[in-house]
């Protein structure tokens, strides 16, 4: 007997008992089903493709001049993973940080680990190996000393780059131990000396600024789109405007008369589902961007826009609405809610509109690809080297060792950038062009009508009071178009990872509980978004706790304490075995209402909660745990007169377990705080006729620097390194949302369930 | 025939006029300092100065601006260390950092002309260029910073 198991689908997550997956090519493996069930049993890093590697041969090498080159495997989109991942190891390895420099790995996961750099885990997986690498190389060095002066490895110790003989002061370099200790074994796993967390000079301590900071601020930093290479071509691609669409007929000839333009392709498109692969289109290949930009206005296309031209976001709202109206399949189920609901002194709803959000990275996607001798070379922003990798070799039918994958900084990544299929055109152009390097760059608008988008959500949740307003019943549905469908025919149904970002994982002392997913069909491409359907279900959850206070006529902080009830390891009975729980085991990261009450205390203590505020002022209390990390934020907003809404004040507590980085932990929240507001207050992609209606920064917005908030204060739980590590890159976003609301119906008593808010506290005021 | 000055350097191009400047930096002069963000002047990746201000070189067509002087990012101050870069290291401004350029840009225009920017100058000067990474905070402390160290 075997069962279908999708082992790293997406690279991102383990997706399991997902069946009927038709089609698939890159990644089901078919396991016999004990075999399987030994491998759904793999938590953390090791259920990650090629789970960790912890050999300093591999991230560290040493020149002769006592410089330490530290490789970085895991991508840089701006979280400061160059500098967090390789402080780590120069901590281990006693280095100096001023003589360290940071390499980027290629896409190598047998030599390096799994490299996708998503869901918040690089911290959260890297933290101990990357320590055992710098303490086997420490280690290696202290050996090639010990050999050197014929004396025992015990009586040496390494200090700042140098390996010490304790009792006469003697010294070395590492430079002058770089040959020697590179030749000493390995020390094995079991005898290496991690250091005692009191000595770590670097972990911790956030005094490192950013590795590429210099580059950066000079222009020298390299991004995808800025990758230059000899007889380079630039392409730009016409692809569908209604997603599965095809082409039908193309006039070129227009834009062969463009100067500059050299070629016109036709790249195929992907039948659903179509995972990463490219959506096929028109592309026009040039001697530069422009001339290609202007060859792409002058062609003359006729599309078939296919099924999924009858998306129209307005009656998809309806009908998203309407499901959730309606019974669920039941994923949780805990009492017998409709019995408590029938007889609690007062019930309550609400159901809460979430749109498609599209990730709008600064760099848009671009990617450059030259094939030369049976090798192929890649230039890419991608948050997943080898998957990007595999998938070039696929595509090319090349064995994935002649292909190379070169990372570069990405230009922002929030999920988009885990997807290659842009890279995909580069290589099917580069063959094209007899293997010339080519670089396909996507434009903004390219970016708002053919990415992956964050999916679009109804959540509807029900409640029953008891007279002391304390909640009996939660009833709540989601229904949302899942990211399966791109890897599987005609999903309906939430996948298990998203079902477990704040759905099922529901942390509330209730005693009568349901939770429920509705059907929905995808009809355009569903991607990540940072931190995925955390968003809809956090912002659902924490806007109507907030309503049920106000009901119960309750201060929300204190009400939703209550609620969470009291400090304790939540058990999810029969859903715990099936809960995605991050890909984590819930021994190590369990559900602790203990760390979410601290959060919420700590948030709403620094912020003053209960202060005096001016007139118009009011405070917005959200938490929510993802990724395994906990996050509560107080928001001040600010309405006028007249409606429009302002952020003074945004108060975070973050409590990630041991962190590396504080610096880089506060730049984090800061960050998801603005793209937070920003989805709140402004962020929507919606469909007219299959077409995406939004094209560039003019309508789809996202926050500027005088809508920011004037201050945003992060405080970060401390922990020692008993507490395992958990990420930032993603739980600053979920409780944006739902502050900011709670804030508003705080100021004003008006409650925003659907975003963004945009004009609404306007029309609402008027 | 377009001549201009780049970075203090004289530069002759004989190709299509109509070409952005932003495209002309990037691809022909290997200047990739310059970001492309949206192609139509609503992002500010792109902010270059010509003759001192700040411009977006994404609309700035290099027929139009024949003999003037454009500097960008690597021009800005030859070792890297403008008030402005310093103080963006020192605050720890960037994330991905792909709309610093511009940003940057943008910010040491604003303190040449207003030296001592309040927070609304501050924002309204500012306000054409988005971070998606939202480091917002961080660019007025870094701009309060330079004007300071100026």
């Amino acid at each position: 007997m075997t069962t279908a198991m999708i082992e790293n689908v997406s690279r991102r997550a383990i997706l399991r008992g997902v069946a009927s997956m038709g089609g698939l090519v890159i990644a089901v493996k078919i396991l016999p089903v004990k075999d399987a069930f030994a491998q759904a049993k793999k938590y953390g890093a090791e259920g990650m493709p090629h789970g960790t590697v912890n050999n300093p041969q591999a991230f560290v090498s040493i020149a002769p001049d006592g410089i330490v080159t530290i490789v970085c495997h895991r991508s840089e989109m701006g979280q400061g993973v160059r500098t967090g991942m390789p402080m780590i190891v120069a901590d281990e390895l006693e280095a100096d940080w001023a003589r360290v420099r940071v390499a980027q790995a290629p896409g190598d996961e047998v030599k390096f680990g799994n490299q996708d750099t998503d869901g918040s885990r690089s911290t959260r997986h890297f933290l101990q190996p990357m320590r055992e690498a710098g303490a086997a190389g420490r280690m290696m060095l202290i050996a090639a000393a010990a050999k050197r002066w014929s004396v025992g490895v015990g009586e040496l110790e390494a200090v700042n780059h140098e390996v010490v003989h304790k009792s006469t002061g003697r010294k070395l370099g590492y430079g002058e131990l770089a040959t020697d200790a590179s030749a000493m074994p390995v020390p094995p796993r079991d005898q290496l000396k991690l250091k005692d967390p009191s000595a770590f000079r670097y972990i911790g301590k956030g005094q490192i600024p950013i590795v590429d900071g210099f580059d950066i601020t000079t222009g020298r930093a390299k991004y995808g789109i800025d990758t230059r290479l000899p007889d380079l071509k630039y392409a730009v691609i016409a692809r569908p405007p209604v997603f599965g669409g095809k082409v039908v007929s193309v006039d070129s000839s227009e834009a062969m008369k463009v100067p500059g333009v050299e070629k016109v392709v036709q790249i195929e498109g992907t039948p659903p589902p179509a995972q990463f692969q490219p959506l096929g289109g028109v592309a026009v290949i040039a001697r530069n961007t422009w001339a290609a930009m202007k060859g792409r206005d002058a062609l003359k296309i006729t599309w078939d826009d296919g099924p999924n031209r009858v998306y129209d976001s307005l009656a998809y709202k309806k009908q998203l609405e309407e499901t959730a109206r309606n019974p669920g399949k039941v994923l949780r189920n805990e009492g017998d809610f409709e019995r408590a609901l029938a007889g609690a002194a007062r019930k309550l709803e609400g159901e809460y509109y979430i749109p498609h959000l599209a990730h709008a990275t600064m760099e848009p996607p671009s990617a450059t690809v030259r094939i030369a001798d049976g090798k192929c070379e890649v230039w890419a922003c991608v948050q997943s080297p080898q998957g990007t990798r595999d998938q070039v070799a696929k595509k090319l039918g090349m064995s994935p060792d002649n292909v190379t994958v070169n990372v570069t900084l990405l230009g922002g990544g929030f999920g988009r950038k885990s997807k290659c299929d842009f890279v995909l055109e580069a290589a099917l152009l580069s063959r094209e062009m007899g293997g010339a390097p080519v670089k396909v760059t996507w434009t903004r608008e390219d970016d708002l009508q053919n990415g992956y988008l964050h999916t679009v959500s109804a959540e509807r949740i029900e409640a029953g009071l008891d007279a002391n307003g304390r909640a009996v019943a939660w009833r709540h549905r989601s229904v949302a178009p899942t990211i399966l469908s791109i890897f599987a025919p005609d999903p309906k149904l939430e996948a298990p990872f998203e079902i477990g970002m704040g759905l099922v994982d529901m942390p509330f002392a209730v005693p009568n509980i349901r939770i429920e997913n509705g059907e929905a069909a995808a009809l355009t491409r569903i991607g990540w978004f940072r931190s995925v359907s955390n968003i809809p279900h956090a912002f659902a959850v924490q806007s109507f706790v907030a309503e049920m206070a106000a009901a119960a006529g309750r201060d929300p902080k204190d009400y939703l304490l209550e609620l969470i009830g009291p400090p304790r390891i939540v058990d999810l009975g029969p859903v715990k075995d099936s809960l995605w729980n991050y890909g984590e085991s819930l021994e190590i990261y369990p559900i602790d209402t203990g760390r979410l009450r601290r959060v919420v205390e700590v948030a709403a203590e620094q912020a003053g909660w209960g202060r005096k505020l001016p007139a118009g002022h009011g405070l917005g209390l959200a938490v929510h745990r993802c990724f395994v990390t906990y996050v509560a934020m107080v928001i001040e907003a600010a309405v006028d007169a007249k409606g429009n809404i302002s952020v003074p004040r945004v108060d975070a507590a973050v409590d990630c377990g041991f962190h590396v980085n504080p610096e880089r932990i506060r730049s984090q929240i800061e960050g998801a705080t603005v793209m937070g507001l920003s989805l709140a207050f402004k962020g929507e992609i919606s469909f007219k006729g299959g077409r995406v209606e939004q094209s560039n920064f003019n309508d789809y917005e996202v926050l500027r620097i005088d809508e920011a908030p004037r201050e945003t204060r992060v405080h970060i739980i401390p922990a020692d390194i008993s507490v395992p590590p958990s990420g930032v890159g993603e739980p600053g976003v979920p409780p944006v949302g739902p502050a900011l609301c709670n804030a508003i119906f705080a100021a004003t008593g008006k409650r925003i369930r659907r975003l963004p808010i945009r004009q609404q506290v306007q029309s609402m005021q008027g | 025939m377009v001549t201009l000055q780049v970075n203090g350097q004289e530069r002759n191009f004989d190709g299509d006029p109509s070409m952005p400047l932003l495209w002309y930096l990037r691809d022909e002069l290997g200047l990739t300092g310059t970001k492309f963000g949206c192609g139509q002047a609503l992002c500010g990746a792109c902010t270059v100065h010509v003759n001192g201000e700040a411009v977006r070189a994404c609309i700035t067509v290099l027929g139009d601006i024949g003999g003037q002087k454009v500097t960008t990012i690597e021009g800005l101050d030859p070792a890297g260390n403008h008030r402005v870069q310093k103080a963006w290291r020192e605050v720890g401004v960037p994330q991905c950092g792909y709309c610093q350029s511009g940003q940057i840009m943008q910010a040491a225009a604003l303190l040449a002309q207003t030296p001592n920017p309040a927070d609304a100058d501050i924002d309204t000067a500012m306000s054409g260029n988005i971070c998606r990474c939202g480091t917002y905070q961080r660019i007025r402390a870094a701009i309060k910073q330079a004007a300071k160290g100026g």
